[in-house]
């Protein structure tokens, strides 16, 4: 039955039960990916974004948090502009990150 | 001229023998496979390209001019065009006169193919020889050439610079091993004839010497230990020659009608692709050209190490070498064999496995067609589709100066991105990732179909060098602002107040070396004020060091290429930069002393409003 509203479903994460092995060979791969302060600039400008929520910063926290289907999700839409590269505070070369990713983590696994 | 020996055979011809069988197989197979691998439609292309009697016509004409002539070096550097053609020329034409000596004096021995090499050690002057002296001066004056060349080339490999070039490759082993013996060939085959001048005739050189050290060349004992080196000279240079640089001379025989044929490197290490790593010289003019080559670490990772490390099959010294690439383009710009040393790279970064692969399904094409579609309806001419793209997105200012400016002209014109769009597929297409690219390419193209426009202005060079490309928008014009500016100002559309201000322009990668537009930023920027080039500028520009085309380049890595490249624009003490490209733009702007603008801003600042607004 639909209420119009519903109770939306723990987001609660248990970081004992992620595997972040793959997350650290991508931080051995990619030793900026812990630069990312999550300041948004990346989001702001993605072009991706408007269409799907892309955003290399919630890339970098969902794999942290082994919510890697997330990621996923929105990695699938990165058109590897570049934009984000661009406007990096940290000057953490996200297209090199991505690919490395795309590399590194499969969707069947 | 009579023959010395009944049989027209000595022992010591066997190390020529040997290796010439050796190296003429060798081409011939490797011929076979390159052709072989190409892809069916391509080698029909090319062996109907054989045929065609154009293209045949220019094949011959290509291949003696530049494998013989090096007609390009000569354009580049006088001192290393004469060295290689020297070299390469002298040593044909040693041939032919070699074989015309045969032919006229022993035509019963033609069928022998070592017989013109050592002719001179199998016959004995004859008084009715002295008709054959202009054969005989040919022969030394083209030796003398030969050795002229040969001197010139180890005076390069001390000092470069007396040739134009900065640094030179380093030589592997074998290369050095193919350089001493091709060096030694030469003047062993001088001491050789030597030897022989008093019995078999020779000219100023020869036989000068012959008359010169008489007492030690006249001495008939060490006559076969001089054949003997020659032909061993020879023999070892023919051995190594797969292994070496030398390979070039072969394979650019190939590698030329393969180029006018029209085909393109599809895969990354067959066909076209072997072909163009197996015809680099290893000359190392794009080193100096490279715009990492600022930062001495970087040397290792241009064109001509690419090429050496694709031979020697060290997969990871070639990914290193090509994501790193900024892909300027200007190696493959200045390579006298026509080596693309941007497309190679991105051949391979093609086969890269990547287990997550992009999908635009969920872009809603439909919204953005509207958008579009929304033009400013003045009514009068052309339906203008303005895609900014994403670089422009980031240099708002110019795509602000660019609605100005479209204003100011009148135009019928919509803004297809101004609320975000789609990547044009240039930064993807230059990752090598096509599949992804393609994808992009399509929802493109549907939009700007949907929204009935008839030109295409982009603000970007990247994009505008995919969408002229890759895209197939027929009937539907693409340029690049400077263009449109350019016709807007001939037209009489836009009227631009001059001024004295000096301007240095900027040549894009892509706009430039990408597409060939050189003239109409020039006519622009000279509309506005004064042009003050570059030192390196055109076709030899030195790229911002922004570009998009590096993988793994991080921006720090990068400041010196930028600072490199303010430098040679300020050659002409310019008060300002203009350039093109949204990113050269920024990059520009972040180490340039002098302000950079894009010439819409320029252009938009200096331009009042017209009648027809």
């Amino acid at each position: 039955m639909d209420f119009g509203f519903r109770i939306s479903p723990s987001s609660a994460i248990n970081l004992d039960n992620v595997d972040l092995t793959l997350f650290e060979r991508l931080h051995e791969m990619e030793p900026d990916v812990y630069k990312c302060m999550a300041c948004g600039s990346c989001s702001a400008t993605c072009p991706a974004s408007v269409y799907s929520g892309m955003s290399i910063r919630k890339v970098i926290l969902c794999l942290q948090r082994g919510r890697e289907k997330e990621a996923f999700r929105m990695m699938k839409n990165c058109m590897l502009c570049g934009k984000c590269t661009m406007v990096c505070p940290r000057g953490i070369n996200t297209r090199h990150l991505i690919l490395s990713i795309s590399k590194l983590y499969s969707e069947t696994k | 001229m009579r023959e010395r020996f009944l049989t027209g055979y000595n022992d010591f011809v066997l190390p020529f023998v040997l290796g010439m069988a050796f190296i003429i197989s060798y081409c011939v197979v490797g011929m076979v496979r390159i052709i072989l691998q190409l892809p069916a439609e391509d080698r029909k292309r090319f062996f109907i390209s054989l045929v065609t009697p154009a293209t045949l016509w220019k094949n011959i004409k290509d291949i003696f001019l530049k494998c013989l002539i090096h007609v390009d070096i000569w354009k580049r550097n006088k001192l290393l065009g004469y060295m290689h053609s020297s070299i390469a020329f002298g040593w044909f034409m040693l041939i032919v006169i070699g074989h015309i000596e045969v032919f006229l004096y022993t035509p019963h021995r033609a069928k022998l193919f070592y017989y013109p090499i050592f002719f001179r050690y199998f016959v004995a002057e004859t008084e009715s020889t002295m008709k054959g002296a202009l054969i005989f001066f040919l022969m030394d004056l083209f030796l003398l050439i030969v050795l002229s060349g040969i001197a010139l080339a180890i005076i390069k490999r001390v000092r470069s610079v007396m040739f134009g070039m900065r640094r030179t490759t380093n030589p592997s082993f074998f290369d050095l091993v193919g350089q001493y013996s091709l060096w030694a060939i030469f003047p062993l085959r001088l001491l050789a004839e030597s030897f022989t001048a008093d019995i078999s005739g020779g000219s100023f050189l020869t036989k000068s010497l012959n008359h010169v050290f008489t007492s030690f060349l006249s001495n008939h004992a060490n006559m076969l230990p001089a054949w003997w080196a020659y032909s061993c000279a020879l023999g070892v240079f023919f051995f190594v020659l797969p292994f070496t640089r030398y390979m070039h001379i072969p394979t650019e025989i190939l590698l030329i009608p393969l180029r006018n044929a029209g085909i393109k490197i599809r895969n990354a290490r067959k066909g076209l692709a072997k072909a163009q790593v197996y015809s680099c010289p290893s000359c190392g003019l794009c080193i100096d050209a490279c715009p990492m080559g600022v930062m001495k670490a970087n040397i290792r990772d241009t064109t001509v190490y690419l090429n050496r490390q694709i031979r020697r099959q060290n997969e990871a010294r070639i990914e290193e070498i090509s994501d790193k690439c900024l892909l300027c383009g200007k190696c493959t710009a200045i390579c006298p064999v026509g080596i693309e040393g941007d497309k190679l790279r991105i051949a391979q970064r093609s086969i890269r496995k990547y287990n997550l692969s992009p999908d635009y399904s969920g872009i809603p094409v439909s919204g953005l067609a509207a958008a579009a579609g929304d033009f400013s309806g003045t009514g009068h001419g052309e339906r203008i589709l303005y895609f900014a793209g994403c670089m422009t997105a980031l240099t708002p200012a110019i795509s602000r100066s660019m609605e100005s400016i479209l204003k100011k002209a009148g135009a019928d014109y919509s803004f297809m991105d101004r609320d975000g769009g789609i990547c044009c597929s240039r930064p993807m297409f230059m990752a090598g990732r096509f599949d992804a690219a393609k994808q992009l390419i399509e929802k493109n193209t549907e939009i700007i179909r949907a929204s009935g426009a008839d030109v295409l202005l982009l603000s970007c060079p990247i994009c505008y060098k995919i969408f002229k490309e890759k895209y197939r928008l027929d009937g539907i014009r693409i340029v690049h602002h400077t263009e449109y500016i350019d016709s807007l100002i001939r037209q009489g559309v836009l009227t631009v107040e001059k001024d004295g201000t000096r301007y240095a322009y900027h040549d894009p990668c892509e706009l430039g070396r990408g597409c060939g537009v050189y003239d109409e930023p020039r006519r622009v920027v000279e509309a506005a004020g004064v042009l003050a080039e570059a030192a390196k500028n055109r076709k030899e520009s030195i790229c911002c060091g922004g570009s998009l085309g590096s993988l793994t380049l991080g921006f720090d890595k990068r400041r010196a290429m930028t600072e490199n490249a303010v430098t040679n624009l300020m050659a002409g003490s310019p008060d300002r930069i203009a350039t093109a490209c949204p990113l050269c733009r920024s990059t520009f702007g972040r180490y340039s002393g002098v302000p950079v603008e894009d010439i819409a801003e320029i252009i938009d600042r200096k331009t009042t409003k017209t009648d027809r607004s």
